[in-house]
């Protein structure tokens, strides 16, 4: 690389970096006062361009004025993000985390529709920022001057709010209400309005970044997801709550991505590697690499992230007979469910969706209940055992059966794999850590187009003859998914499932009596990365396809949802959450142009109406407290 | 031979000294407590001889085999029990399975994936709650028990590996006066009986000159008295940094 | 200057406190006295609004207090000192109190670094020091110097000798005796009978959540039955 590409790219890096880090800071505060992991995050970045859009086309032809719609812009998303606060969150700060998690991911889906009802589907392409549309000249190659400017943002930012915390009454309040914030509530200090300003001066960083990008990117209504995602790794690498650590780790980042473009495609022993396709990975495979060095991020503490204490949970029983006659009752419909369905074929369809979900989310409770590791990337297993199969019958000819056995081993190994790495971790730093392998799956069956098919995935995956029939394929379905989820269950009243839980409640007592937690848990991630391998297996053939959309991290996010929806507590929470959920989300998509913001409403009712998950908060309507 | 014997046992956080060069031993049959100021390092000692913490420098022998920088899970299959200063019980579970699963992972039985964990070892389980005088609590929730009922089912589940060494970080911190007797009563017939080796640590004075054989003092990391209590107790320099007027 | 008057406190489903009524006056040291789990802490968390009553009232210096949120409480004079100590660890010596900062207010003593170092000598040699870098003794010393920064009429001290050194719960009689010289009222839970007797005027005795005893300290020294009953000496 000549030394000129390379001032470049550096230089861009450090533009990029900036970007990175108003996102990646706001995140951070918020996280640090309030504890909650914002995934609403990534919206108001988005929305900061959107504004900033229709400002700068109003009011932005001087350089005044394009200025003031910059931080204008910033300011309008600071106050959706108080209004978020006030209206959303200050109900839920007792709440779970994880319920937290699924209440900012609603936001998140209402933002998108809210975006796309006021701006449209289309790319918005913003000016030029006025005074400077010119380049300067960097040995002999031109580089714009507006992100020289964008350059000398983000040290600024971090100076401004350097002194802010460590000068100011208000940052020292920030700062010990980071730690402990019933204290510093104790002690005089109005902790709501404490939270409101941290929350809205978090939203006004990530605007600002967006709004910054306006002339350098399109206004674009996926960018979201993508800028939280981001964000997420920055956080995570640079250490939770920490602001020089994100100062660090979005520098460390956007430097190595610069750097994978600049050097492109080369040819590394003889092989010909794009580096520049690397740049979708990169970021995760940094995270990775950092998590397992520094398990706190690089200028994180530990137990900074593992303040929320788990819920008390009442013991597990094996089910009493009412429960089994229940089970035997679902079943039998189950069964039968074929000779009604074939009046209403799409019953059918729809009752295979449900029961893949359901042994998709079973497996998923699996690790994060009874095993207390919040995993964030369950969809990496599913793809493994879908990406699995469809690659054995369509690259070395295996019969459907066949293949569709293998799918649970290939995902087995994934999380043998990936498990070793996450299970060192917990709380939000392993959610992330599983959310970087999920990505790492999903971008190779997005890039590797020789093998996977790229976007398309692999198609014409069609069931063995004597399963082409819709109720035949029911059947094989519901017979693996309620072996899959009895084995689970099985699994969790058996001496394994003890020292599962036990690892989970007190790591320290269970390491006391012998005990290996590691190895429990891993065996556990391994188990419930199998289990949903079938999963994902059963769903290729039952689709006749496989492309990386299924095994986004939307799907992950999903599987979040219905186990929190049904109820993490018990048993059967998972089953009914994912029932619903799959359900729901099909009436809503069949029957409404903005079914994401409806979908984003409804987990919100039910997020506050049933803070025990449906299932939870049945099962106290019929049990008595135990005491 | 001793049951446990600590040789110049060191260790240090970020360039402070938190426990330097502390010799000490503990017989079978004898209660030894280890007291000291807050910060004066008995938990970070206590953390290396379970195995929670590697010390920098020194060695631990139990029963004249080194166990110095193995793992607490290591440490216990070897006959170590431990109770904390924070109780730790598995709070999703109820007072007997807290044991059960002891007593499974003492039996090497925790592997087993789909024999049914609540009616293994029920009747070893009730027999150490019996002991500990948990037994009519045996099926409540461990989540919704008092302070000093968490603290005795520690003790349950500590017992279930019949271990020849008993760590008890604290063990009566939070409880009455009574309760703490009893409590100690309850160890020192532990000890009798079954010829272990206890060592605690306390800052109720009432239940160590109650209770202990022996006692040893640190301050700052370092061991500044050793002995007999009536001894110990008498000592100036432990009365001007520890003890103060009253005792 | 607090009346407490029959109030009922839950955490969750399980019913912790049950028609507890006690008061504390100007200028008095009273202390609430019971075992682990008795209702001692939850009392006063219910008192400063950590925890709500689910019925009953609490009136500080005349004000019905009991539907109020934590801070507001803070501001009208009424400090709180937690158990667990809960020193902000990654902050200085200075900057905890800054945390605890709250205006002068009228019939209330005012506190500065000056006046708290004469009340705890060790603290005046640390300004800079970091909350986490303290030993637990003088960890136990910031927290009450914290809440007094909020110039309070009246502090609740939870279990100020719980886990700390002889020689600390010395220095921690005396600091409570110099407080109620600086005319603070002060409302204390305690296990320990011994320090009890240094330190307060009045005591309560609680026992699964209700009040089981009330008297001056001379009565209560005097009543064996009712020490061997509740406080298991």
């Amino acid at each position: 690389m000549s030394p000129d590409a390379f001032a470049v790219q550096f230089l861009n890096g450090l533009a990029s970096a900036s970007t990175l880090f108003l996102i990646a800071v706001g995140l951070s505060l918020i996280f640090g006062v309030t504890r909650i992991v914002n995934f609403a995050h990534g919206s108001f970045y988005m929305l900061g361009i959107f504004v900033a859009y229709s400002l700068v086309t109003r009011i932005g032809d001087s350089p005044f004025g394009f200025w003031v719609s910059m931080l204008l812009a910033a300011l309008v998303v600071a106050i959706v993000g108080l209004l978020v606060e006030l209206v959303l969150l200050r109900r839920i700060y007792q709440a779970p985390e994880l319920f937290q998690l699924l209440a900012t991911f609603a936001v998140v889906l209402i933002v998108r529709d809210a975006t796309l009802a006021i701006w449209g589907p289309e790319d918005l392409l913003g000016p030029r920022a006025p005074g400077l549309k010119g380049s300067v000249d960097i040995l002999g190659r031109q580089f714009p001057t507006y992100d020289l400017v964008l350059i000398c943002i983000g040290p600024a930012v971090l100076a401004a709010l350097w002194f802010v915390l460590t000068r100011t009454r208000f940052g020292v309040l920030i700062r010990a209400a980071t730690q402990d914030r019933d204290m510093v509530g104790a002690l005089g200090v109005n902790q709501a309005w404490l939270f409101s300003g941290v929350f809205a001066l978090g939203a006004f960083l990530a605007a600002l970044g967006g709004a910054l990008q306006l002339p350098r990117e399109p206004a674009n209504l996926g960018i979201d997801l993508v800028a939280i995602g981001e964000a997420f790794v920055v956080v995570v690498v640079g250490g939770m709550g920490s602001i020089p650590g994100a100062f660090l780790a979005a520098f460390i980042i956007a430097e190595i991505k610069a750097m994978c473009f600049a050097i492109g495609q080369t040819t590394l022993f003889g092989v010909s590697f794009s580096f520049s396709k690397l740049t979708l990975v990169v970021e995760f495979l940094v995270m990775a690499a950092v998590l397992i060095w520094r398990p706190w991020g690089l200028m994180g503490r530990p137990g900074a992230a593992t303040r929320n204490a788990a819920e008390i949970e009442v013991p597990l029983k094996p089910a009493d007979a009412r429960t089994r006659k229940l089970g035997w009752v679902v079943l039998i419909a189950l069964v039968l469910l074929p000779l009604v369905g074939t009046a209403f074929p799409y019953t059918i369809v729809l009752s295979i969706d449900i029961l893949v979900a359901v042994l998709f989310a079973t497996s998923l409770h699996f690790i994060m209940g009874p095993g207390g590791m919040h995993s964030f990337g369950h969809a990496a297993y599913f793809g493994l055992g879908a990406y699995g199969a469809g690659l054995l019958v369509k690259q070395l000819g295996w019969p459907m059966e066949g293949a569709l056995a293998a799918a649970p081993v290939a995902a087995a190994v994934g999380a043998l794999i990936f498990g070793w790495f996450c299970v060192r971790l917990s709380g939000v730093y392993l959610a992330m850590l599983t959310l970087a392998f999920a990505q790492i799956v999903w971008s190779i069956a997005f890039q590797w187009d020789e093998l996977t098919g790229g976007s398309n995935g692999i198609v014409g995956l069609w069931p063995a003859e004597w399963l082409s029939e819709k109720w035949a394929y029911y059947y094989l379905t519901l017979t693996l998914t309620v072996a899959g989820v009895l084995l689970l269950w099985r699994v969790l009243l058996a001496p394994f499932g003890y020292a599962l839980r036990a690892g989970r409640d007190s790591p320290l007592r269970a390491d006391a009596i012998g005990i290996d937690v590691f190895h429990t848990q891993w065996m556990g991630f391994v188990l419930a990365g199998a289990v949903c391998g079938v999963a994902g297996g059963l769903f290729a053939f039952s689709k006749g396809s496989i492309a990386p959309e299924a095994i986004s991290v939307g799907r992950s996010i999903d599987g979040l949802v219905m186990v929190l929806l049904g109820g993490i507590q018990t048993l059967s929470g998972p089953v009914v959450g994912a029932a619903l959920f799959t359900w729901l989300q099909d009436l809503i998509a069949r029957e409404f142009q903005y079914w994401r913001a409806a979908l984003g409403f409804t987990i919100l009712v039910l997020v506050l109406a049933f803070p025990l998950g449906v299932a939870g908060s049945i099962k106290r309507l019929f049990v008595k407290e135990v005491a | 031979m001793s049951l446990l014997e600590v040789r110049g046992l060191s260790k240090a956080f970020g360039g402070v000294r938190a426990v330097a060069n502390v010799t000490f031993e503990v017989n079978a049959g004898e209660l030894l407590a280890l007291i000291g100021p807050n910060g004066a390092g008995k938990s970070t000692c206590f953390n290396m001889l379970n195995g929670q913490l590697t010390p920098d420098a020194g060695a631990i022998a139990f029963e004249g085999q080194s166990i110095t920088g193995m793992k607490p899970r290591q440490v216990w299959r070897r006959g170590v029990g431990r109770t904390f200063q924070i109780t730790a019980t598995f709070s999703s579970m109820t007072v007997r399975e807290n044991v059960q699963v002891a007593l499974l992972s003492h039996h090497g039985r925790l592997k087993s994936l789909f024999t049914r964990a609540c009616d293994q070892f029920v009747d070893e389980a009730n027999a150490l709650l019996e002991r500990v005088g948990m037994r009519p609590q045996a099926e409540r929730p461990c989540s919704v028990l008092a302070y000093g009922d968490l603290k005795r089912l520690e003790l349950a589940v500590a017992l279930a590996n019949k271990p020849r060494l008993l760590l008890m970080d604290e063990p009566t911190a939070g409880m009455a006066p009574k309760e703490r007797i009893a409590l100690m009563a309850l160890a020192a017939d532990i000890v009798r009986t079954d010829n272990i080796g206890v060592l605690f640590t306390e800052h109720d004075m009432d239940v160590v000159f109650a209770h202990a054989s022996r006692m040893i003092v640190l301050n700052r990391g370092e061991l500044i008295a050793a002995g007999a209590p009536a001894a110990v107790r008498a000592d100036p320099e432990v009365q001007r940094i520890y003890l103060g007027s009253r005792h | 200057m607090l009346q407490i008057s029959k109030i009922h406190s839950y955490y969750g489903q399980a019913h912790i406190l049950t028609d507890v009524s006690l008061e504390v006056n100007a200028g008095e040291v009273v202390v609430l006295l019971g075992r682990n789990g008795a209702g001692k802490s939850t009392t006063l968390k219910s008192i400063i609004g950590l925890v709500r009553p689910a019925s009953g009232a609490v009136v500080f210096a005349g004000t019905r207090i009991e539907r109020l949120a934590p801070y507001r409480i803070a501001r009208m004079g009424l400090g709180y000192v937690p158990e667990e100590r809960r020193i902000f660890t990654d902050l200085s010596v200075l900057e905890n109190l800054e945390v605890g900062r709250q205006p002068p207010r009228a019939r209330a003593p005012t506190w500065d670094f000056e006046k708290l170092g004469a009340l705890f000598p060790n603290l005046r040699e640390m300004p800079d020091r970091l909350g986490g870098r303290m030993s637990g003794g003088e960890q136990q010393m910031l927290t009450i110097a914290r809440t007094l920064m909020g110039n309070p009429a009246c502090i609740l001290l939870d279990e100020p000798s719980e886990g700390v050194a002889p020689v600390i719960v010395d220095q921690m009689a005396e600091a409570i005796r110099g407080l109620k010289a600086a005319g603070v009222a002060i409302l204390l839970s305690e296990q320990n009978l011994h320090f009890a007797m240094e330190v307060a005027d009045r005591a309560y005795i609680i026992e699964k959540g209700g009040i089981r005893f009330e008297g001056t300290m001379q009565a209560l020294s005097a009543n064996a039955e009712v020490q061997a009953q509740y406080l298991a000496v």
